[in-house]
């Protein structure tokens, strides 16, 4: 087959480990959540642009959203360093595959499998690159131009849907998603719904930062838009003076 | 290894975290009388439980308290020693001193150490000695001191504040010094964040402040708000990566 190998950079129980049992660690600097949907040209990603180290906002413009191939994005939230190391893996594999130099292209439904196993193994090994990714991408298939939006995370559980979200993402943008998501949406109400996800985590995440990437990928090809805040909303009444009526509350 | 640290960042259920103010306070005297100021961020976990709370709270006309810790520990503080101040006003015929009220604080924190996670800033001003601020930490410590600051983003401004604090400023000087430095924190402490609360406190009075999330200025790597990701493109071509 080719010459992708999931394993290679495994050092054997060099990190906590001793005797190669346990090894899972805890995360470091890590990245919040990922939102992602189907619209009627491709698939939208978007994200903020920090990783958290603990408690600190320590690094405030990384990009989380990457291209892969021609006809792929990947999100990842958790370990950075986790993320930046898978995002080698798919260095050589789409090196691999375009050597072979044959007119094929991995696309996105590929690329999830090989995270899907990338992601399981690690995690029976109990060694599990700390990460949730989501996966889009669009392919011409038998069927014309075909979507493809899915996520896997640390433990190997992954799916398909026409919306994912990760972290944080999950209790606040999903039930969003799935009150207003639909399959014909242009760019632009792509976009807005995109952002009131993005606006909601930023006010109830604490992780989260006002810096956020969006991405889109269709048949043309993959576009990483430029970072850029959001305007918040402090102008209840309620906010301004809520200890009034009752000194000493919060 | 349970089920909720696998799931990744979101590790602790929005739900059942005891409500902490991971919080910025910082209290300065002034040629005059205090300032205390506060962000405005309490949460449970890493969920944001209010973004606009009030971490300030009043004493006695001329005495109030910064909250930082346990929410439900410093409100209960704050409430016993309201309780007090208010019969020790009654008795004494006038207002408590900053003194009184910052001791009130302290016996209740050091004599229930082992139960309060409480970090507290004092700051008044009485007809005895003007402006004063003193600083009740974990453990009940007190200490009076021309400026203080505390809970987690306080981290972020030790430096700042050896570098930039000086004595007698203005009224004015002191109030934007204390929105630039809660702010400052709040671009770095994830548990920090909101709006900033200030409360001026001097001879003519108090006077409260809100300064919202959006009208603070803007830090390094931060970028000016805009309505929408559309708006930019309308605008018209910004470098966009296209792959």
């Amino acid at each position: 087959m080719d010459g992708s190998h999931a394993n290679a950079a495994s050092a054997p129980a060099a990190a906590g480990g001793g005797e190669g049992t346990q090894r899972t660690l805890n995360p470091y600097v890590t990245g919040n959540s990922v939102i992602a949907m189907k619209y009627k040209d491709g698939v939208i990603m978007a994200c903020d642009t920090g990783a958290s180290y603990g408690s600190t906002l320590r690094y405030k413009s990384v990009e989380r959203i990457k291209a892969v191939g021609k006809h792929s994005l990947i999100g990842g939230s958790g370990e950075f360093s986790d993320f930046q190391e898978i995002l080698r893996y798919l260095d050589e594999l789409t090196l691999s595959d375009h050597m072979w130099d044959d007119g094929n292209s991995l696309g996105p439904k590929e690329i999830h499998a090989y995270l899907t196993r990338v992601m399981y193994n690690r995690r029976n090994k109990f060694d599990p690159l700390w990460n949730s990714l989501v996966l889009g991408g669009v392919k011409k298939g038998p069927k014309g131009d075909e979507k493809y939006l899915g996520m896997v995370n640390m433990i190997g559980t992954h799916f398909e849907e026409n919306h994912i979200a990760t972290g944080f993402g999950n209790h606040m943008a999903v039930p969003i998603l799935r009150g207003e998501w639909r399959e014909d949406l242009t760019f632009e109400e792509a976009v807005k719904l995109i952002e009131k996800c993005l606006l909601v985590l930023l006010y109830r995440d604490r992780s989260s930062i006002n810096k956020f990437q969006i991405a889109k990928i269709t048949t043309e090809g993959s576009t990483i838009y430029p970072p850029y805040a959001l305007k918040t909303n402090w102008g209840f009444s309620a906010f301004e003076n809520p200890s009034q009526g009752a000194v000493g509350t919060w | 290894m349970d089920a909720s640290s696998l799931m990744g960042s979101s590790s602790d259920a929005p739900t059942s975290g005891e409500h902490r103010m991971g919080t910025t306070i910082v209290g300065v005297c002034y040629n005059g009388g205090v300032v205390l100021a506060a962000d405005s961020r309490t949460s449970t976990g890493m969920y944001v439980a209010n973004r606009a709370s009030d971490k300030i709270s009043q004493l006695t006309d001329n005495v109030y308290v910064c909250r930082s810790g346990s929410a439900a520990d410093t409100q209960v503080i704050s409430d016993y020693v309201r309780y007090f101040l208010h019969q020790h006003t009654i008795q004494s015929g006038q207002p408590a001193t900053v003194k009184v009220a910052s001791n009130l604080v302290r016996l209740l924190a050091y004599q229930n150490k082992s139960m309060l996670q409480a970090g507290m800033i004092v700051g008044g001003w009485d007809k005895y000695e003007g402006g004063q601020i003193y600083s009740v930490p974990l453990g009940g410590t007190i200490l009076r001191q021309p400026f203080a600051i505390g809970g987690s983003g306080s981290s972020y401004l030790y430096g700042l504040m050896d570098h930039e604090w000086r004595d007698g400023m203005t009224q004015e000087e002191a109030e934007k010094f204390v929105v630039k430095v809660v702010s400052l924190a709040i671009a770095r402490d994830g548990a920090s964040g909101g709006v900033v609360r200030t409360v001026t406190i001097n001879a003519d009075g108090v006077k409260r402040s809100f300064h919202p999330g959006n009208k603070l200025p803007l830090w390094h790597e931060e970028l000016e708000p805009q309505n929408s990701l559309l708006d930019i493109l309308a605008a018209g071509n910004p470098d966009a990566m296209v792959q």
